[in-house]
């Protein structure tokens, strides 16, 4: 296996200046960077350890919170505030990976994990992704994983992520440090669509470090519903996350957010704009879930995922909307 | 292989409540430091990708997968693994209740069981055999000894 160099940085300044060397990367949980190295995907030069950076905390305010990057997810999951006023954010950590897996894992690191794609993590099929160029044997081979939102001629492979889903739902921001300083990025325009550059997923240049992700305060009721092949213990075939507000029984505020539809988390916004104003009932939550896969472009194998992703909105509606 | 160019890292921490020194390359993993490094051989690798939870130990009192974390990385922890348990013959109570429930067959998977298991008490979930099946997800066992597995903590953390 290809050998790396360590160091450890005690202060984010520290990790962005050991980050100016191109063939460096930040490890954190390392449940993500390890598999891909020990695929031999990802190759870096020099690991450096980012875990013990005091980014690591949980800041409740009066109008949102910061949820440090390098915060366990299940310290987030939790977290008393989280689980009281973020449940959508407590429920999306904990319907993902497995406990072990969540006591490493960061916060950070979860928005950064790269697609589960076979023909990405085989390391030695073409990929556009990993091997700008080859080609995406996915859009002509197997792909009952694949997007139905997104996709391009050159990559249809789906965001793996449960928490940017429900981050996506409560547009949060995601906070990045550069050698130039920092700045807040909509989780919206955090991700990147395949285009011709599928090797390119977020905004986030070489180097960058995330350190926080801000989450506005929410008056909603939520859920997290997520789909999956076995009951534990697996990535979404599909998942969608509802924040409902509802005032006098009539819906004042809808926000919706699917994963494993999308090449990256997708916001259902034409099922959300069908329940502002109307009474939240069930003929409401059907009349919006049949507007959920508007737009779908499905492949030979994952049609499927267009009734699914509405049945899948209609699940997480009536689950939000029976909360008191 | 080794390549005389590459670094070299110091590492001090507590394994089993013992505190080892070692030098090693940077890229071992913590499993590997346990069964190749120091002979702990009770630390199971099945997977070496955190899919099936037979390398599970506990990091500063919490469950992770030693497969997927670099040993550098646990620099002045304290590891607790599967050789920990016993007192000379006398099992730990979890293991004697793992024997009483016939929570094994081949018993591969058993020490990261064991190590999961005591990693979820410590964090309160074992509730009962719902809670305890779904926080044990990260444990896989061929055999099918599941049913068994869930019982065996239950009467252990008496839920
Ligand atoms: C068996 C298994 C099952 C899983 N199931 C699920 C699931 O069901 N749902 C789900 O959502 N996820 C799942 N995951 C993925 C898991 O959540 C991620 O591997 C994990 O969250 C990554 O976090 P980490 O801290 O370990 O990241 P690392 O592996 O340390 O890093 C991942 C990437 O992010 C970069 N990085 C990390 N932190 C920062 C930072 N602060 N700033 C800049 N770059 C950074 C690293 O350089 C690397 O490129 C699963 C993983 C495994 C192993
Ligand atoms: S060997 Fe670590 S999870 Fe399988
Ligand atoms: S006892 Fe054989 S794998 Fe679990």
């Amino acid at each position: 296996m290809h050998a790396f160099d360590y160091a450890r940085a005690t202060e984010p300044s520290q990790a962005l200046d050991l980050a100016r060397r191109p063939d460096a990367a930040f490890i954190a949980g390392g449940t993500d960077l390890l598999q891909l190295w020990k695929a031999g995907i990802a190759r870096p030069e020099l690991m450096i350890d980012i875990s013990r950076l005091a980014l690591d905390i949980v800041k409740p305010r009066d109008d949102g919170i910061a949820i440090g990057a390098l915060a366990r997810l299940s310290d987030v999951a939790d977290h008393p505030i989280v689980q009281a006023r973020w449940p959508l954010i407590a429920e999306a950590l904990n319907a993902g990976a497995s406990a072990q897996v969540r006591n490493a894992a960061t916060i950070g690191g979860n928005l950064l994990q790269r697609t589960r794609c076979a023909y990405f993590r085989s390391g030695d099929m073409p990929c556009n992704k990993r091997a700008p160029g080859s080609g995406c044997p996915a859009i002509g081979g197997e792909n009952r994983s694949h997007a139905i939102f997104g996709g391009s001629p050159h990559c249809v492979a789906t965001h793996a992520s449960d928490l940017a889903v429900a981050l996506a739902a409560l547009d949060a921001s995601v906070r990045v440090a550069g050698p130039a300083g920092s700045r807040l990025v909509g989780i919206g325009d955090f991700y990147l669509l395949p285009g011709d550059t599928p090797q390119r997923e977020t905004v986030l240049g070489q180097g960058q470090l995330i350190c926080a992700v801000d989450v506005p305060a929410t008056a909603g009721r939520a859920a997290y519903v997520k789909v999956r092949d076995r009951a534990s213990f697996e990535f979404a075939v599909v998942s969608v996350a509802a924040d409902l507000v509802i005032d006098d029984g009539i819906v004042a505020r809808a926000r919706l957010a699917a994963g494993g539809v999308g090449t990256r988390p997708w916001r259902l916004t034409e099922a959300e704009a069908a329940l502002i104003g109307e009474r939240a009932d069930a003929a409401a939550f059907d009349k919006a879930a049949a507007q959920a896969s508007n737009g779908a472009e499905p492949l030979a194998h994952n049609a499927f995922k267009v009734e699914l992703l509405r049945r899948t909105v209609r699940r997480a509606l009536q689950v939000a909307g029976g909360k008191a | 292989m080794t390549d005389s160019s590459r670094q070299r890292v110091a590492l001090a921490l507590a394994i089993n409540g013992r505190r080892h020194r070692v030098t090693i390359e940077p890229s071992t993993t913590l499993l590997d430091l346990l069964r190749d490094e120091l002979g702990l051989f009770g630390t199971k690798k099945g997977c070496d990708m955190g899919a099936c939870g037979a390398c599970t130990v506990l990091v500063d009192g919490r469950r992770i997968n030693a497969c997927l974390a670099l040993a550098v990385m646990q620099e002045g922890r304290d590891v607790q693994t599967i050789e920990g348990l016993a007192e000379g013959e006398a099992l730990h109570p979890l293991q004697q209740a793992f024997v009483e429930h016939d929570a094994l067959q081949c018993g591969y998977c058993t020490p990261g069981q064991i190590m999961s298991a005591l990693g979820l008490i410590g964090e309160g979930r074992a509730t009962d055999a719902a809670g305890i099946a779904e926080q044990m997800s990260g444990n896989l066992c061929r055999c099918g000894a599941h049913p068994n597995i869930v019982a065996a903590i239950a009467a252990y953390a008496g839920a």
